[in-house]
């Protein structure tokens, strides 16, 4: 080998090395970026939407979901919003889902980042769309700021649910302060709840007193170990477990007085 | 040979339109695309809907940003049909008629980063003098390579999260918000720091189209008979090294580079008439004849 080329060789790797090392930098600031940047835990989705960790991947920023909608409930995030850049979220306080039954914002999406299966159900054994399947997040009320929860007459919230009853049920009972009244409580059914939003922009309270939230924030989960005993499809979980398994944690053989008082 | 010689090249090459043939017609194409992009949105045009990442023209025929979906699915998210058909459709276009046409017939862009290099050569601040930073033309290729990476580890399309073409185009259609400052980096960028800044040196989406676009049939040619090595065509080329052929000696041939954007510019400024648009179907190697 000669001279010239080993000399060009060397050239070679450290500028693959220069090339390596600026794009370690810039590259971290930039994922770094990325990253905080592709996350809103509170934004609410347009019907369908994949979970948010699939959706991010998926939604390709094309805003034709925003097109499709009829009723211009549907942002896409531009910057300055502090949402993921491009995509689409809505605000149920301004502009609630009115949910159509064409749902015309979802069967748009190019890239499926909205489902158009988990929107449909099966009718006379064809798939039709049913708005009513769709989750884009559950209704919170707050019992402290929510004026029925005073005493005073309101059914706003239940009123403007579009699944009546089922979503959103009136729980009476006695107003023993006033002894002759009732409270009609509005209690939300995450069964049914479908996350449009018509309830929070009804509220006729200053901040709303019900309102959307994603469905992972607002709600909790139990633990597969709790079995509900009373309710036979449950219970069908113990089907097939062979014993009780408990935590083989060893037992101590100190004495009780010992380990309680280690530590003074 | 002779009669090109005899003509006289200070001669007035005709209209203002003629003058300014490609870049009027550019101007019109991007105009008119981005028109009817908001007409999409605005008024529920069926022609064009959605935007340059994946759209529908007459409410059918799906297209999308082939750097996007690859984007996409480097996450390792798997996407619609429609998408894959759109993408592949945008790909084709591109790697075998329009090379990296996207960028100066469509890319909105385009037209901040034109504006600029027309300031800054009003200005002359493309001066020695004035030291210009240096950036590799190559760096864009890194970038595009980075942008796959990190699409992969952060669970996101990387470049599409920060994209300046995208912010511009989809703060046009559907709202701006603070994207104006980005598109105002790029302006000052290529004004006041380097010469074809953004899309001439980073932008990853240049590179990829230069990459697919290589093979495509729509090429600048330049014929060695006719140049006079006035050297105007290099001064007005966005990628100057794409016409490295122009002064070499009995060396007669189409811009091969992918990096050539089909602009057209240096077509219109040749008082010569050696460059051209053609068809590169004939085997390169061939076109090559000398007559040195």
């Amino acid at each position: 080998m000669d001279e010239k080329t080993k000399i060009s060789r060397r050239k070679l790797i450290v500028n693959t090395l220069q090339g390596i090392g600026i794009s370690f930098l810039g590259g971290s600031l930039w994922a770094g970026f990325v990253y905080e940047a592709k996350s809103d835990p509170l934004i609410l989705r347009p019907p369908g939407a994949l979970p948010e960790e699939d959706f991010i991947k998926k939604c390709i920023k094309c805003g034709l979901c925003v097109e499709g909608c009829p009723y211009d409930v549907l942002y896409l995030a531009k910057p300055g919003d502090n949402k993921p850049l491009g995509t689409p979220y809505f605000i149920p306080r301004t502009n609630p889902c009115r949910m159509c039954e064409d749902i015309p914002c979802v069967p748009p999406c190019p890239t499926g980042a909205l489902d158009i299966k988990s929107v449909s159900s099966i009718k006379n054994g064809k798939e039709v769309l049913d708005i009513n399947k769709a989750r884009m997040g559950l209704a919170v009320v707050d019992h402290e700021n929510c004026i029925a929860f005073w005493g005073i007459q309101c059914d706003a919230c239940y009123r403007a649910c579009p699944l009546m009853d089922k979503a959103i049920t009136l729980e009476y009972e006695r107003n023993e302060r006033t002894g002759k009244h009732a409270y009609l409580r509005p209690v939300v059914h995450a069964d049914f709840c479908t996350g449009c939003g018509l309830c929070e922009h009804a509220c006729v309270t200053e901040k709303a007193a019900i309102f959307v939230l994603p469905r992972n924030i607002a709600l909790g989960k139990a633990g597969k170990h709790y079995v509900k005993g009373w309710m036979q499809e449950d219970e069908k979980r113990l089907e097939g477990s062979k014993s009780i398994e408990t935590q083989k944690t060893e037992r101590t053989h100190k004495k009780a007085e010992d380990y309680l008082n280690e530590g003074f | 040979m002779e009669n090109v010689v005899e003509k006289p090249i200070e001669e007035e090459k005709g209209s203002l339109f003629h003058r300014y043939k490609f870049l009027f017609l550019r101007r019109l194409t991007q105009i008119t695309i981005l028109a009817l992009y908001i007409g999409g949105n605005v008024y529920g045009w069926k022609i064009l809907q959605g935007n340059l990442s994946s759209s529908k023209i007459l409410g059918t025929i799906p297209m999308a940003d082939p750097f996007a979906v690859l984007q996409i699915l480097a996450t390792g998210a798997l996407v619609a049909t429609d998408t894959l058909i759109g993408a592949l459709i945008v790909m084709l276009f591109y790697a075998t008629i329009g090379g990296r046409a996207f960028c100066s017939w469509v890319c909105p862009v385009n037209m901040v980063t034109d504006l600029a290099n027309w300031i800054r050569k009003k200005f002359k601040l493309d001066r020695d003098e004035f030291h210009p930073l240096y950036i590799n033309r190559g760096v864009r290729y890194w970038i595009l390579g980075l942008s796959i990476i990190i699409s992969a580890i952060v669970g996101t399309a990387a470049f599409e999260m920060v994209s300046p073409i995208s912010i511009l185009h989809r703060g046009l259609i559907f709202g701006m918000g603070f994207g104006w400052t980005i598109v105002a980096s790029i302006f000052f960028f290529d004004l006041f720091v380097i010469k074809n800044g953004w899309c001439g040196h980073l932008c990853p989406l240049g590179a990829f189209y230069s990459i697919i676009g290589q093979k495509s049939i729509i090429r600048v040619h330049h014929n060695h008979e006719k140049c006079t090595l006035c050297m105007e065509c290099k001064s007005v080329c966005p990628e100057k090294q794409v016409l490295s052929m122009v002064g070499k000696d009995g060396y007669t041939s189409f811009v091969n580079s992918g990096a050539c954007t089909n602009c057209g510019r240096c077509i219109e400024v040749c008082p010569a008439d050696a460059l051209n648009f053609k068809l590169k179907i004939k085997n390169p190697e061939k076109e090559v004849e000398t007559n040195a």
